[in-house]
C-alpha cells in the first residue's frame, strides 16, 4: 500500500458529510429540494458551508451518551431521595410549571422544525447541522419531561402540559411564536430559531433559569439545564454560521434576513418577558434581575454579536431601543397581569414578601417604588381582608405577540400602548409599534392567529363561562389562584413540618 | 471597554476544573466570574484552551472536542483544531 | 432545615402525566419511554397556514393516506427515547471503535487480496451515498410524519443512517490509507458505473416520494430489507471465504443495527396493517409497487458483488423479506 497521506480534520469531515452527496441526474435538484428557493434567499455554492464543530456521528454518540448517563444518574437519585423537598420553597415550583407548559413544547417544536430544514436545505453541511440540532431538541424536551416528572407527582399544575399548550390563553404566546417560524420556509425558520432565538436570546432563558434553579436547591433542573446548554453552544454557533453563510452567498439576501432578524428578535423578546417575570418574582432566592440579565446578555453581549455582522450590513434589530426602555417596567406589569388572572392560570401567583419587595426596589430604583410597589402592597392588604383580587373579564390580546395589552409607554408609564390597523375591513390591535409593523408586513399570515379570547367568545373553548373554559383546559381547582391558599402550599407545610404562620412570616 | 470581548461558561464540576485551570494559565487577561453551578470566563479578543495544557493537568490524552461535556455557553467565533479550541472576536 | 422523611407520609398526588394515563388507561407510574413520547406533539389550534403548503397544517394526519385512530399506537418496541437511544449507540460505537483499531493496528487491510479490495471499493463503499439518501428519507418522515412514536424513531433512524454512511466512509479511507482515492473511485462508480445506475435512479425517485408512510415502506422495509441481507450477509460471507475477517469486523455495527431496525420496522407495519383492511391493502400495494423495481435495480449490483452467487443472494433476501411481511400480517 502506498504511503498514507493523513487528511486533516476539515478534509476528513468533508469526506464524512459533503462528499456523501452526488450530482443528481434522474431527478432535478428542484424536485428533490423543492422548498429551497421560495423565500427568495439565493445560495450559489452550498459547499462553502462551514461547520465549526465538525462532529461526526461516532463522536456525537460518545459525548451525548456520556452526558445522558450522567444526567439520568442524577434524575434517578432525585426520585429516590424525595429531592423535591430540597427546593427553597414551594413557590419555586411555579417557575417549573411555566417551564414545562411553555418551554418544553417549544423544544419539541424545534425538534420538528430542524427536521424540516434538515430535509429542505440542498447542502449536506446544513442538513447535518440541522438534523443534529433536531435530535438534540428532542433530547431537551424529553430530559425536561423526565426531570419534571418527579415534581408532577407531588405538585399541581404540571399534570397535562401538552393539552394545555394547544389551548390555554397565555400559552398561545410561545405557541404562536414558534408556529410563526414553523409555518415559514426553511431559511426563515433557521434565522428565527438558530439566530434570533438561540444565538441572541437563549442565554437569557437558560443562564438565569438554571442558575436560579441551582440557587433554589433544584439540582435536577440544574442538571438538565446545564446538560442541555452544552448542546445549545453548538446551536448558537450554528445560528451565527448560518447567518454569515447566507449573507456571504448573495447581497440580495441582506434585506430579507434583516427583516427576519427584526421580527424574531422582537417576538422572542416579548416571549422572554415571561422568563423575566420568573426571575424577578418567582424565584424565592434571586440570581439577577431581568434588568441586569437584559443588560448583560443583550445590551452588552448582544451588541457584540451584531458588531460581528456589521461588515455584512446587518444592523441591530429594529426596536431594540424599545426593549431597553421597557426593562424597568416589563416584569412588574406582567406579574400584575398574571396575578389578576391567577384564577385562569395553571400556576400560582402571590405578592412578594417585604424583603422581596425591598430587593425589587433596589434593582429597579427608577420605577418600582414609584409605580409598582404601592399597587402590590395594596393587593396584599386586600388579600388579607379576604378580598383577593381577580379580574373577571377576558384580556384583550395583541394580535402579533398575543400578550395581553398591558404594556405602557415607558415615557408615560401609566398610559397603556394601543396600536391598531385595518386589514380586509377588520380592525386589529397591537401592544407596540413593533408588533404592528410585523403584522403590516405580513397581514395575510398574521391575521390568521388563533387568539384565545376570540375563540372563547366564538364558543370554541368548552363554553361561555370561565369554569367551562378552565375545564376545557383540563385545569383542576388546585392548579391556579393564590399561592397562600393553594394545595401546594398546604402540602409543603405539612411535608416540611411548618405551620402556615411560619411559612407566611 | 473598547476591546471586543468573548466568553464561555463551563459547568462547575470536576471535569471542567482542569479546563478552567488551563484557561487561567494560558489566558492572563481572562476574568472568571462564579455563578451558582456555573462559571463565566470573559476575555478580550481571544480565549484559547490548549490541548497540551489540559493534558498536563490530567496526565492523559484530551481531545478539544471533549469540551462538549462541560460547555454551557459561549460567545465569539470558533476556531478549533486538533490542538486547541479558541474563541475570537476581532 | 432537616426533614426526617421516615416520620412523614409523603404520598404522591399522581403517578404520571395525564396524557400518559389517558393513553395507557392506567393511573400507575409509567415508563420513561411513554412519558417522553405520548402526546408531546401539538395537534390543534394552529395559528398560521404554512407558507410551504396551501392545504396542510404544520402537523397533519393527511400527509399520508394511511389512517390511524391513534398515531401513538405505532410504538417503538425498542422503547427508544433520546437517552436510551444515544446510550445504546454510544456502546455500539465503542465496540465499532475497538474493531476499527484492531483492524488498523494489525494492518489487516494490507493482506486483503487486490481483487477483493477493489470489489469492496466498487460495490460496497458507494453504499455511503444510499445511506445518505436513507438519512434524508427518514428525516422527511420525522419532519412530516404524525405522532412522536413514529417521528422520533424516524429521527433516530436518520441519524443512524448518517452514522452508517460515515462508518462506510471510514472503511473507504482505511482502504486507501486516508488519501481519499477509494472514495473518489467509489463515487465515480455510483455516479457513472452502469451496475449502479438503476439503483441510483431508484434512490433519486425515492427522494421525491411525497407520502411519508409510503417512503417508510419503500426505504425502511423493502430497500433495506433487501440491501442489508445482500451486503452484510451474502457479500460479507464472500469476503470472509478466504479467511479475511476485516470486512465483517468493520461492518459489525451495521449488521447488529439491522437486526434492531427490523424489529422497529416490522412492528410499525404490523400495527398499521392491523388497524384496518384499507391500511393493510395500501401497505401491500406499496410493497407490490416498490419490490419489483428495487429487485430489478439490485440485479446488476448483485451480479458484480456476488458473481455466480448473485441469484441465490437475491432469492435469500427476498425470502427473508417476504417472511417478515407475512409475519406482520400483510395480505
Amino acid at each position: 500500500m502506498e504511503q498514507a497521506k493523513k487528511m486533516n480534520m476539515k478534509e476528513k469531515y468533508n469526506a464524512m458529510t459533503g462528499d456523501l452527496a452526488w450530482d443528481f441526474s434522474y431527478k432535478t435538484e428542484a424536485e428533490i429540494f423543492p422548498l429551497s428557493d421560495f423565500e427568495g434567499i439565493k445560495i450559489e455554492d452550498w459547499s462553502k458551508w462551514q461547520d465549526p464543530f465538525r462532529l461526526t456521528m461516532d463522536a456525537y454518540w460518545k459525548y451525548q451518551g456520556e452526558k445522558e448517563r450522567k444526567l439520568y444518574a442524577v434524575i434517578d437519585a432525585f426520585g429516590q431521595n424525595n429531592a423535591h423537598l430540597g427546593v427553597t420553597d414551594a413557590r419555586y415550583i411555579n417557575a417549573l410549571k411555566i417551564f414545562l407548559t411553555a418551554v418544553t413544547p417549544l423544544e419539541y417544536g424545534a425538534h420538528r422544525g430542524f427536521a424540516m430544514t434538515g430535509r429542505a436545505f440542498p447542502g449536506v453541511g446544513a442538513q447535518v447541522a440541522s438534523q443534529m440540532q433536531s435530535i438534540d431538541e428532542l433530547r431537551h424536551a424529553q430530559t425536561q419531561l423526565h426531570t419534571i416528572s418527579q415534581y408532577n407527582k407531588y405538585f399541581d399544575g404540571l399534570h397535562d402540559p401538552f393539552h394545555m399548550f394547544d389551548r390555554v390563553w397565555y400559552l398561545s404566546v410561545p405557541k404562536s411564536y414558534f408556529e410563526d417560524a414553523l409555518s415559514a420556509g426553511p431559511f426563515e425558520f433557521i434565522t428565527a430559531i438558530s439566530f434570533s432565538f438561540e444565538y441572541v436570546l437563549t442565554n437569557l432563558l437558560f443562564m438565569p433559569f438554571m442558575s436560579g434553579a441551582a440557587y433554589n436547591g433544584d439540582m435536577a433542573t440544574v442538571n438538565f439545564g446545564f446538560s442541555a446548554q452544552s448542546d445549545e453552544s453548538r446551536h448558537m454557533t450554528l445560528g451565527l454560521e448560518v447567518i454569515k453563510f447566507m449573507l456571504e452567498q448573495h447581497p440580495d439576501n441582506l434585506p430579507i434576513i434583516q427583516r427576519w432578524i427584526d421580527k424574531y428578535f422582537w417576538r422572542g423578546y416579548r416571549l422572554l418577558g415571561i422568563v423575566g417575570m420568573m426571575m424577578d418574582y418567582m424565584l424565592p432566592k434571586r440570581v439577577m434581575s431581568w434588568k441586569e440579565g437584559w443588560e448583560m446578555y443583550f445590551e452588552q453581549n448582544g451588541k457584540m454579536l451584531f458588531d460581528d455582522l456589521a461588515r455584512y450590513g446587518i444592523t441591530m434589530p429594529k426596536f431594540w431601543e424599545q426593549s431597553v426602555e421597557e426593562k424597568e417596567h416589563l416584569t412588574h406589569q406582567l406579574w400584575l397581569t398574571f396575578y389578576s388572572y391567577g384564577h385562569a392560570a395553571a400556576f400560582h401567583t402571590w405578592i412578594p414578601d417585604d424583603s422581596e419587595l425591598d430587593w425589587l426596589s433596589e434593582k429597579y430604583p427608577n420605577t418600582f417604588d414609584k409605580y409598582y410597589r404601592p399597587r402590590l402592597v395594596y393587593l396584599r392588604e386586600q388579600e388579607k381582608l379576604g378580598k383577593r383580587f381577580y379580574n373577571p373579564s377576558l384580556p384583550q390580546l395583541c394580535q402579533t405577540c398575543q400578550i395581553p395589552m398591558v404594556y405602557t409607554d415607558p415615557k408615560n408609564p401609566t398610559k397603556r400602548v394601543y396600536r391598531e390597523t385595518i386589514y380586509n375591513g377588520d380592525r386589529f390591535h397591537f401592544c407596540s409599534d413593533a408588533c404592528k409593523e410585523i403584522f403590516e408586513h405580513e397581514p395575510e399570515k398574521m391575521s390568521q392567529a388563533w387568539l384565545p379570547p376570540h375563540q372563547i367568545f366564538q364558543g370554541n373553548c368548552g363554553g361561555a363561562t370561565i369554569p367551562d373554559v378552565l375545564k376545557h383546559y383540563h385545569f383542576t381547582e388546585n392548579d391556579g389562584g393564590e399561592f397562600l391558599h393553594s394545595r401546594d402550599n398546604a402540602n409543603w407545610n405539612l411535608w416540611k413540618g411548618l405551620t402556615p404562620d411560619e411559612e407566611a412570616a | 471597554m473598547s476591546e471586543k470581548m468573548v466568553f464561555l461558561a463551563l459547568q462547575d464540576n470536576e471535569d471542567a476544573r482542569p479546563i478552567r485551570e488551563a484557561i487561567e494559565a494560558d489566558n492572563p487577561l481572562a476574568v472568571i466570574t462564579q455563578f451558582p453551578g456555573v462559571y463565566k470566563i470573559d476575555a478580550p479578543g481571544r480565549l484559547v484552551i490548549n490541548r497540551e495544557s489540559v493534558e498536563e493537568r490530567i496526565g492523559r490524552a484530551w481531545n478539544p472536542q471533549d469540551i462538549h461535556l462541560s460547555l454551557v455557553t459561549l460567545s465569539g467565533n470558533i476556531d478549533e483544531t486538533e490542538d486547541y479550541f479558541a474563541l475570537e472576536r476581532t | 432545615m432537616q426533614v426526617d422523611i421516615k416520620s412523614l407520609s409523603i404520598k404522591p398526588l399522581r403517578n404520571t402525566f395525564d396524557q400518559v394515563a389517558r393513553f395507557t388507561g392506567s393511573e400507575k407510574s409509567a415508563s420513561r419511554y411513554l412519558e417522553a413520547t405520548i402526546g408531546v406533539q401539538p395537534e390543534i389550534n394552529f395559528h398560521y397556514q404554512p407558507l410551504w403548503s396551501k392545504n396542510r397544517s404544520i402537523y397533519d394526519k393527511d400527509n399520508t393516506v394511511i389512517v390511524m385512530n391513534d398515531w401513538y399506537r405505532l410504538l417503538d418496541p425498542r422503547q427508544y427515547y433520546y437517552g436510551a437511544w444515544t446510550i445504546a449507540r454510544s456502546k455500539q460505537q465503542d465496540a465499532a471503535e475497538r474493531n476499527f483499531s484492531f483492524v488498523e493496528k494489525r494492518n489487516m487491510l494490507a493482506s486483503l487480496p487486490t481483487d477483493l479490495r477493489e470489489k469492496i471499493i466498487s460495490v460496497f463503499v458507494p453504499i455511503r451515498h444510499m445511506e445518505y439518501a436513507a438519512n434524508l428519507n427518514n428525516t422527511y418522515m420525522s419532519a412530516y410524519g404524525y405522532g412522536v412514536s413514529i417521528t422520533q424513531a424516524a429521527s433516530m433512524c436518520a441519524m443512524d443512517r448518517l452514522g452508517i454512511a460515515q462508518y462506510i466512509t471510514r472503511i473507504g479511507l482505511m482502504l486507501d490509507g486516508n488519501s481519499g482515492d477509494a472514495l473518489k473511485t467509489s463515487k465515480a462508480a455510483w455516479q457513472n458505473n452502469p451496475a449502479w445506475q438503476p439503483i441510483r435512479q431508484l434512490t433519486e425517485n425515492m427522494l421525491t416520494t411525497q407520502d411519508w408512510f409510503e417512503l417508510f415502506v419503500a426505504q425502511n422495509l423493502v430497500l433495506d430489507g433487501l440491501m442489508y441481507p445482500l451486503m452484510y450477509q451474502s457479500f460479507s460471507d464472500l469476503t470472509s471465504v478466504s479467511g479475511q475477517t476485516s470486512f465483517a469486523m468493520m461492518t459489525e455495527f451495521m449488521s447488529e443495527w439491522f437486526d434492531e431496525h427490523v424489529r422497529w420496522v416490522d412492528s410499525v407495519i404490523k400495527v398499521a396493517a392491523a388497524e384496518s383492511d384499507s391500511n393493510n391493502v395500501q401497505i401491500g400495494k406499496w410493497i407490490q409497487k416498490w419490490l419489483p423495481q428495487i429487485l430489478q435495480a439490485l440485479q446488476p449490483l448483485a451480479q458484480e458483488a456476488l458473481g455466480e452467487a448473485a441469484q441465490a443472494g437475491l432469492d435469500a433476501a427476498v425470502a427473508q423479506l417476504s417472511a417478515r411481511t407475512t409475519k406482520s400480517g400483510i395480505n
